[in-house]
């Protein structure tokens, strides 16, 4: 496995540097691991705050500025963040109006920022949290950590941040985000295995014919493997479990996102596929984002996130945002 | 019990401490690729790493500022872990140690006996903040047996060591119901738990500090 990169154990300094020399309108704490917008912390805003595995980019940090994270905090590769990441980040966005963490549903993300909660309120920081929770293809919740967290994540730190940038108390934000949340479900399709850099090399097996349906985004297993199939096929999969457990009767957000190994030609191309599917199944689609936003390193494949909006949703995801990897209207 | 073992009215220092502490992370560090391994069976391949990564801070960190209490030296490297090893593994492991080193309170010479109540506290802590339970495939598997046996009448801490590597062992044929394992369902099923190949290391590094 050919990577571009020095040495494994500076990958994440090493982005991090890279980010720091192409933004400058972000503060980025290389040392310490935090992303945060320069202007912090906005008066009289509720500050948001993210973080998780690094290999996921552009989520997190790619998703700090005006409109959405204040600021992110970097794990190593596919590994949370520590909780001194998150109080530091807390502490550099609060601007006495309270933060609110947006947390992937996994068990050292959740167990990581629940400490760093409670430090923060030590320090005086009122905290909210909120759990990501919209991978449909964990169905025995029972018996697993439970659903995970993933593309919803997106469409939660984009109307929370519009609605913190209107300047919503922390109750609302976090209600917002919370709402967005359920509002959302996933599911996400394998052609070929990641691979980390510490590990140099595929994370795990999966034959040149086949594919893994409902992969998580650390390659984590689905819900079955099948031979390869066609981008109408796996659009209709897809499609047909996420909106069986969703039911959505209003419009939705669709994104249509790549896992890192997937260029825009087939992404669109799934794109119009899933579009298809949607509108047989009398869906409407409201605004739909393509490209790769909540990546899996080098995964080949794509996930598909909806989410249903009314009309003060959709207006906070028309709101303008200003960050490294999304922007429109400002 | 072998006869360099401490009995059980003999008392545990401060560098008693320090010396398991070191021994572990020894013993972490030379075990980090098999982690690392085990957790690229049914994990997300980082375990070793991480738990290197996690010791190596708490070896300089105890280095740098020794601490004056076996207690004190417990907190130290649970907050060593908490800071640097991210993941599930630095708020279990950290707790484990933070809540064992608050057990012992301030007292500079503990029995142990007293090591094994504060172990026991650790272990509930630990069960708590992972919502796991025995049999669930975690770290607990190997920790709970070990407390078992370290307080036991004959308790030891070569036999506690021993029950944790029988723990350990006895993760193979279970079914994963925490962490991320958990998603593999039934293939997780044939493979050794990574938590609870590092929490045996653990506890084995007790008996290398008695010594």
């Amino acid at each position: 496995m050919k990577m571009l990169i020095n040495v494994p154990e500076t990958v994440v300094a090493d982005a991090l540097r890279g980010m720091a020399a192409c933004h400058p309108e972000l503060i980025v704490d290389v040392e310490n691991r935090v992303i945060v917008r320069r202007d912090a912390p906005v008066e009289d805003k509720v500050g948001l705050v993210s973080g998780g595995g690094s290999g996921h980019e552009p989520l997190h940090g790619g998703f700090v500025g005006p409109g959405m994270l204040d600021a992110a905090c970097p794990g190593e590769v596919f590994t949370s963040p520590v909780p001194d990441q998150m109080v530091r980040a807390a502490a550099a966005v609060d601007s006495g109006k309270g933060v609110l963490f947006i947390i992937k549903n996994y068990t050292g993300d959740v167990l990581n920022f629940d400490m760093a909660a409670e430090l923060a309120e030590d320090e005086g920081i009122q905290v909210a949290k909120v759990l990501v929770n919209d991978d449909v293809a964990v169905t025995d919740s029972l018996y697993t950590a439970g659903r995970r967290g993933t593309g919803a994540t997106l469409f939660v730190e984009k109307i929370a941040g519009a609605a913190a940038a209107e300047g919503a108390p922390l109750e609302r934000v976090e209600s917002i985000a919370r709402r967005v949340n359920e509002l959302s479900r996933s599911f996400g399709v394998a052609l070929s295995p990641c691979s980390t850099p510490s590990k140099g090399g595929p994370t795990f097996e999966l034959p040149a014919g086949e594919l893994e349906l409902g992969v998580g985004i650390h390659g984590e297993p689905g819900r079955e493997r099948r031979a390869m199939m066609t981008s109408h096929e796996i659009a209709d999969y897809a499609v047909q479990v996420v909106v069986e457990d969703l039911r959505p009767e209003n419009p939705v957000l669709l994104l249509v996102n790549g896992m890192g190994a997937t260029p825009q030609l087939e992404l669109y191309g799934f794109a119009a596929e899933v579009h298809r599917a949607l509108g047989e199944r009398q869906v409407a689609v409201a605004r739909t984002l393509v490209g790769n936003y909540v990546t899996s390193l080098d995964m080949a494949g794509a996930s598909i996130t909806l989410c249903q909006v009314d009309e003060d949703l959709l207006r906070l995801w028309d709101a303008p945002v200003r960050t490294a990897g999304l922007r429109w209207g400002a | 019990m072998s006869s360099s073992e401490p009995a059980v009215d003999d008392t545990l220092d401060t560098p008693f401490f320090l010396r398991w502490l070191t021994a572990a992370a020894t013993s972490v560090s030379r075990e980090a690729a098999r982690l690392t391994d085990l957790d690229s069976a049914i994990g997300d391949a980082d375990h070793g790493t991480n738990m290197q990564r996690g010791f190596a801070a708490v070896t300089e960190a105890l280095e740098k500022e020794p601490p004056g209490s076996p207690g004190a030296t417990l907190i130290l490297a649970g907050r060593q872990l908490i800071s640097k090893v991210g993941g599930a593994s630095g708020p279990l492991y950290g707790t484990l140690l933070r809540r064992a080193g608050k057990a012992l309170g301030d007292a500079e010479q503990i029995t142990p006996q007293q090591l094994a109540d504060a172990l026991r506290a650790g272990v509930d802590a630990v069960a708590q903040l992972g919502g796991a339970a025995p049999g669930d495939k975690t770290m607990l598997d190997a920790l709970l047996p070990a407390v078992e046996a370290l307080g036991g009448a004959t308790g030891s801490f070569a036999a506690a060591g021993e029950a944790a590597e029988k723990g350990a062992l006895a993760t193979v044929p279970m079914l994963a119901r925490k962490g991320r394992a958990s998603y593999l369902g039934e293939r997780s099923v044939g493979h050794q738990d990574p938590g609870a190949t590092s929490s045996a290391l653990l506890i084995a590094a007790l008996a290398e500090a008695a010594r």
